[in-house]
């Protein structure tokens, strides 16, 4: 008897630093599998990060090089003396221009993706249900997502050109315009013709990620449902839609990034329009064209943190569970 | 509560007949269990009486009424699905109340019939948990409590224990019996197992390839079925079954000549059959006498292959020369080495006989 109590906890003890000796090694298995990962994320993604925000301090020039002078907060804000009491501020947030491109950018954003998210929703509902050529569909409702940003701009660009147009040719034979429009580049449509293009490009993604949220129900809740009586409208409101509600959230975020940052759309369709320009067109504008690439990376940093502070702000929102877990 | 007629029921998927012709009338009140090897229509029978499936023809009547045009909700049904189908985002109380809800129910009569449900099936302290919070059989308790609340005519489960452990399976078996006598409601049953099906049931429909194979009584299939699938599919472990010719008739009974030549005096009826082959002896192992029989009983003897000792039985596999060895079930512990040779007795009354159609020979019943 006192032997069997005092060999116990020598087991015990035993099997415990067996069982650390094991969770070291895991340990540093999972440290030999993560260290490529985490080295390639440094060079292509924190490097040029931090990289920017530093040039966003100094005063470097592409047409200068080797210039970039630590010169603080000048290219965000400055007060510019003339002596004497008089002066101005200057630097990217006393510019009009930023905050026009501020608010482009919001306004794109929010529009574009309410619309997308509508649309992308109801392709989602259409491409679930079981019809004939269903996978056929499904794969050429991509297309459009699948063209690059670049190629499909310019032949949305041509559709839409106010001479040669063929948008403009149809509409005038049908009599809903009596003039050509300069779609791009009049004032009072050129946000509306890239957000068109935009919804065009992107719905089918959006439709997609919800699709695949939607084929993740169990299907027996709606017959129980079809039992209980539950008109089919009631049952998207109160049973489909809370339930995807997560995979519409992070196809939500998906969209709002990329369109936080538009550029090649805008680029392409409509060029030096003030009615468009976004953030990214706006520091692209200074980083190169206007030969002030420190002046445009502070804008890029900027840029960053707005995006960074929208997506913080969303996912606390709208509890958006990122990790997965339940 | 109401009574359900099947008349001339048929399903057809595209090419594939699922249900056959089937006829059914099932009283008011009753517990009918459909029971079937999985691929035998009784799921696709019992979506067909929820309206989950159009029927291709024939008629369903519940409460004398033709429903084969109405919709789920119209026919006074609740189903309890096999998976339980509860909405996952909604509460206990909110997935008893939902339907009530949508259906412009009072809330203070919602409240009070979810609340009666919850005290049935003990669930008053879950309320405000989610699915995901509850257990496997506390989930299937919220199902059944989802289909209470509706006061239906007709309860339907669709295999509702499978998903359970054996433990959990035996307590709510006695729970949905319990139930079934509190509400006096009429409840169809799908279940592959027909342990569930003879304790729940008071008649058990049989099914095969989407034919009705039997409908009766528990007792009456384990005494008296139809037919050899019958007999083979009730009772656990499953009859035996030994070709053997018809040889001729004593005290009206058939005696038939089975494997090793053995005679076998049986009760079974031969009526109008003629002597031949191409017969089936059908003997259950808890009838045979394993050491031998009593005076009057045929006898067979054969090498034992392996033997089961469960302590309140034991089971005895004996090689007859067949392809599937003869069961045996003896009371108590029954010892014997594989490999040596043991006689068993054959009672004439336990004997079941079924024609080269494999239908049954009438009998009368025994014990």
């Amino acid at each position: 008897m006192v032997t069997a109590t005092s060999s116990l906890p020598q087991a015990e003890t035993k099997a415990a630093t067996k069982s650390t000796q094991l969770t070291r090694e895991k340990i540093r298995a999972a440290w030999i599998f993560l260290t490529p990962m985490i080295l390639v994320l440094l060079a292509v993604a924190a490097w040029p990060l931090i990289r920017t925000i530093w040039f966003g301090f100094t005063d470097a020039r592409l047409s200068v090089p080797g210039s970039g002078e630590w010169i603080g907060f000048e290219n965000y804000l400055y007060w510019l003396d003339y002596g004497g009491g008089d002066g101005e501020w200057i630097g990217i947030l006393a510019d009009p221009t930023w905050w026009r491109a501020v608010y482009n950018t919001v306004y794109f954003t929010v529009i574009a993706v309410s619309i997308e998210t509508v649309l992308g929703l109801i392709v989602a509902l259409v491409l679930n249900a079981q019809f004939a050529g269903r996978g056929f569909v499904r794969a050429a409702i991509l297309v459009p997502w699948a063209i690059p940003t670049i190629v499909s701009a310019k032949m949305w660009d041509w559709m839409l050109n106010d001479q040669f147009g063929i948008l403009n040719d149809l509409f005038m034979m049908v009599g809903l315009i009596s003039a050509p429009i300069a779609w791009t580049s009049s004032p009072d449509t050129a946000m509306w013709a890239v957000i068109m293009v935009d919804v065009w490009k992107t719905t089918p993604f959006m439709a997609l990620l919800i699709l695949a949220g939607m084929q993740m129900l169990p299907g027996d809740i709606y017959e129980a449902a079809k039992v209980d009586g539950v008109h089919p409208v009631k049952v998207f409101f109160k049973v489909t839609l809370p339930l995807i509600k997560p995979a519409i959230m992070v196809a939500v975020i998906f969209r709002m990034l990329d369109s936080l940052r538009i550029f090649d759309l805008i680029y392409v369709l409509t060029p030096n329009n003030v009615q468009t320009v976004t953030m990214s067109v706006y520091a692209r504008q200074h980083l190169f064209d206007f030969d002030n690439f420190a002046y445009g990376s502070a804008a890029s940093t900027l840029l960053f943190l707005i995006i960074a502070g929208t997506t913080i702000l969303y996912i606390y929102a709208g509890r958006v569970n990122l990790s997965g877990d339940k | 509560m109401a009574n359900i007629k099947l008349d001339q029921v048929r399903k057809s998927f595209g090419k594939v007949d699922v249900i056959r012709g089937v006829n059914l009338d099932i009283k008011s009140r009753e517990f009918v269990v459909f029971v079937g090897p999985s691929g035998c229509g009784k799921s696709t029978l019992l979506r067909l009486v929820a309206g989950l499936e159009d029927i291709t023809s024939g008629t369903l009547s519940i409460d004398n009424q033709v429903v084969n045009a109405l919709s789920p909700s119209d026919r006074g049904i609740a189903m309890v699905f096999q998976s339980y189908a509860l909405y996952p985002h909604m509460t206990v109380y909110e997935n008893m109340a939902f339907g009530l809800k949508l259906a412009k129910t009072d809330p203070r009569s919602i409240d009070e019939r979810v609340k009666d449900a919850a005290r049935i099936l003990q669930l008053d302290p879950l309320l405000d948990r989610l699915p995901k919070q509850l257990s496997g059989g506390q989930r299937q308790r919220v199902a059944i409590g989802r289909a209470i609340v509706r006061k239906p005519k007709v309860f339907l489960f669709d295999e509702p224990l499978s998903n359970l452990d054996a433990a959990l399976r035996v307590q709510m078996r006695i729970e949905i019996a319990k139930l079934h006598h509190s509400l006096d409601a009429t409840m169809i049953y799908v279940t592959h197992d027909q342990v569930e099906a003879m304790t729940l049931a008071d008649r058990i429909a049989v099914l095969r390839d989407g034919y009705l194979m039997q409908f009766g009584s528990p007792l009456d299939l384990y005494h008296h079925p139809d037919n050899k699938f019958v007999g083979g599919f009730i009772g656990s472990p499953k009859m035996n079954f030994l070709p053997c010719d018809l040889s001729g008739t004593e005290n009206g009974g058939a005696v038939v000549k089975t494997v090793r030549n053995t005679a076998v005096h049986t009760t079974s009826n031969p009526n109008n059959h003629s002597a031949g082959s191409g017969y089936t002896l059908g003997i259950r192992p808890e009838d045979l006498l394993a050491g031998g029989g009593r005076a009057g009983d045929a006898e067979i003897e054969g090498e034992v292959i392996t033997i089961e000792q469960l302590g309140a039985e034991t089971y005895i596999y004996l090689d007859l020369g067949q392809e599937e060895p003869l069961v045996v079930k003896a009371e108590g512990n029954f010892s014997a080495q594989p490999g040596s040779h043991i006689r068993v007795g054959i009672p004439a009354g336990a004997c079941y006989v079924f024609d080269a159609e494999e239908q049954a020979l009438q009998r009368p019943a025994y014990n």
